[in-house]
């Protein structure tokens, strides 16, 4: 069904992150009808659609807070799609999710040292990194979270992930809301954090932007991937430009 | 009429002390509200039901008349701890097999659930014990009950009376208090409870087991009605099956009066019930010849309203920030 940009569909079995024919519902309305898409080591994928299209389900089945009721999704070869949030989570999925959700009656630092939960406790290294990543951070370690401004808090929700020291990171429209300088920052972040070895999954709808820095690129529309291929040929695919990149 | 001083310390003692045992109930309540949101009605028999355990518990020493204090200390701490178990397990166990199922079922499912099962423990809490008040089997002997601290060991001059008694309720009560702050603000566990408490789905997200947190919580609240079972069934010398509804009913208040889901105002308000009690019950007779224990509820509950109308959210209760 999907329509591949690319000459060749490539075997995804290798893949770090594989998402199998997945199907999520809401009680009886159908959110994904047969989701596929991989991510393999070291890469920046994203999913790029419009609202409502299915991407936020998707990340939330991949995370286990939905459970799909067909369709399977493993990493490095292991199914978790039948497994629990927090199970999902300690075998190295982080999620930086859609409204940022930090624990906002706790300070910077707490809501970090619960970012490496799954550890016990937080590896300095990993508190090295973030700090290095996010110098605000640093200077804010005792700040209640609430408190801080929703740029902080976008930073916080990806320091938080980063905190796991995940093998797949994702993050749910992490520009939005942002001022424009501050979202080039974030992307440029996004780049520091892969090049740093962590592969990431993007779920954004500021296409141009996630295009530019992901390797691969999906199209979702109305829980269906509608087209695929790498960043570079969606950027120039006809169909992008007219829907998700404002151009007639 | 003059101030009696005198009066007034005695009142005050018994006040801090009743403050302090109805704390260590309303931590309960404030545990399990803030991580579920549920006002658990059976919680003031949970506490009943570690009452009844550690008089069952006192019993099987059978304590012989002229026991040493060392033997009376083993004897009260056995049977505390056994009571501890038996409620946090009990509450726990609730937790597991009923409100767990009712998780994400409309609110009112588990609060008339939770209605039901207070109903059901006071049923057990008869068959076990007896419909009518009961007096707990020997511990305490009356010699050593009466114990003045202030004038039969220190020597002092007074009619202010702070037995011994009073004393092991503090003793026993403060460091139950302080080990909850610990593990609520210092440990791993606490900080997953407190994750929970403000978002489930994130805190799924961050490897936190959302459900053994919630029974964790379950857990802790009935371990702290246990002992404050122990504590009161000794501290009063009675207990009845019906006793956890006024305790129930006063922690539950003092919940709500410091801010329901803020441990600290658990504390306050408990401390506050306390003293308004005793001072309603005892001390303004003195000044307001027609005054009497019955008037008590109509204080207590007057003030709860009190705040309730000049501060929603109780004493200590915060507007939490939710940006966006
Ligand atoms: N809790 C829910 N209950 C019922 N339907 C839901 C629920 N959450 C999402 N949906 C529906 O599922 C579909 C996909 O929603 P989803 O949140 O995944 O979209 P999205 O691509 O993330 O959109 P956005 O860009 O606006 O965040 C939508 O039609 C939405 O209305
Ligand atoms: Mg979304």
């Amino acid at each position: 069904m999907a329509h591949n940009v690319m000459s060749n569909g490539r075997d995804s079995s290798a893949a770090m992150l594989d998402v199998q024919d997945i199907t999520t519902f809401y009680g009886n309305i159908q959110a994904l009808k047969g989701i596929s898409l991989h991510v393999d080591q070291g890469e920046i994928v994203t999913l790029i659609g419009s609202n409502g299209a299915g991407k936020t389900t998707t990340l939330q089945t991949i995370s286990g807070l939905l459970r799909p009721r067909t369709g399977t999704i493993t990493l490095g070869g292991k199914l978790i799609s039948d497994k629990p949030a927090h199970v999902v989570a300690g075998l190295g999925v982080a999620q930086a999710p859609e409204g940022r959700r930090i624990f906002n009656r706790m300070t910077v630092m707490e809501n970090l040292e619960l970012g490496a939960y799954s550890h016990g406790k937080p590896d300095p290294n990993d508190l090295a990194r973030v700090f290095s990543l996010f110098p605000r951070l640093e200077e804010r370690k005792t700040q209640i979270a609430g408190t801080m401004s929703g740029g902080e808090q976008q930073m916080l929700a990806i320091g938080r992930a980063l905190m796991a020291r995940p093998s797949v990171l994702l993050l749910d429209e992490p520009s939005l809301g942002l001022s424009p300088m501050l979202v080039d920052t974030i992307f440029q972040i996004i780049q520091d954090i892969n090049a740093q070895g962590t592969t990431v999954l993007l779920v954004e709808q500021n296409a141009l932007k996630a295009l530019a820095v992901a390797n691969r690129g999906y199209v979702i529309q109305t829980g269906q991937i509608v087209l695929s291929g790498t960043g570079r040929e969606l950027l120039g695919n006809d169909m992008v430009r007219k829907a998700y990149l404002g151009e007639d | 009429m003059e101030f009696n001083g005198t009066l007034f310390a005695q009142y005050l003692i018994l006040g801090v002390t009743n403050g302090a045992l109805i704390a260590l109930i309303a931590l309960g309540y404030t545990l399990v509200y803030g991580i579920v949101e549920l006002i658990n009605f059976a919680h003031g028999e949970v506490f009943m039901m570690g009452a009844f355990l550690s008089l069952s518990a006192v019993s099987a020493f059978g304590l012989v008349s002229g026991a040493g204090w060392a033997q009376i200390a083993l004897v009260s701490l056995v049977a505390m701890l056994a009571a501890m178990l038996f409620s946090g397990a009990l509450n726990w166990s609730i937790d597991r097999v009923v409100y767990r199922r009712l998780r994400s079922a409309p609110r009112l499912a588990p609060l008339i659930a939770a209605i039901g099962i207070s109903f059901i423990l006071q049923g057990i809490g008869i068959y076990w014990k007896g419909s009518t008040t009961i007096l707990p089997p020997n511990l305490i002997p009356t010699d050593i009950r009466s114990v003045n601290i202030l004038t039969d060991w220190l020597g002092l001059e007074t009619r202010i009376r702070f037995r011994a008694l009073d004393l092991a309720v503090i003793l026993l009560t403060v460091p139950l208090l302080i080990a909850l702050s610990w593990l609520v603000y210092r440990t791993r566990t606490g900080k997953a409870m407190r994750a929970v408490a403000q978002d489930r789905g994130a805190a799924a997200l961050m490897g936190i087991d959302v459900n053994r947190t919630i029974a964790t919580a379950f857990l802790v609240g009935g371990i702290l009605a246990g002992a404050a079972g122990f504590i009161v069934a000794y501290y009063t010398n009675t207990a009845r099956f019906q006793m956890g509804f006024r305790y129930g009913l006063f922690a539950f208040t003092a919940a709500v009066l410091g801010g329901i889901g803020n441990l600290n105002g658990a504390v306050l308000g408990g401390l506050i019930i306390g003293l308004v009690w005793s001072m309603s019950d005892g001390f303004l007779q003195t000044y307001i010849p027609w005054w009497g224990a019955q008037w008590t509820p109509l204080i207590i509950f007057g003030v709860l309203v009190l705040v309730m109308v000049f501060k929603p959210t109780g004493l200590l209760g915060e507007a939490v920030p939710e940006k966006v």
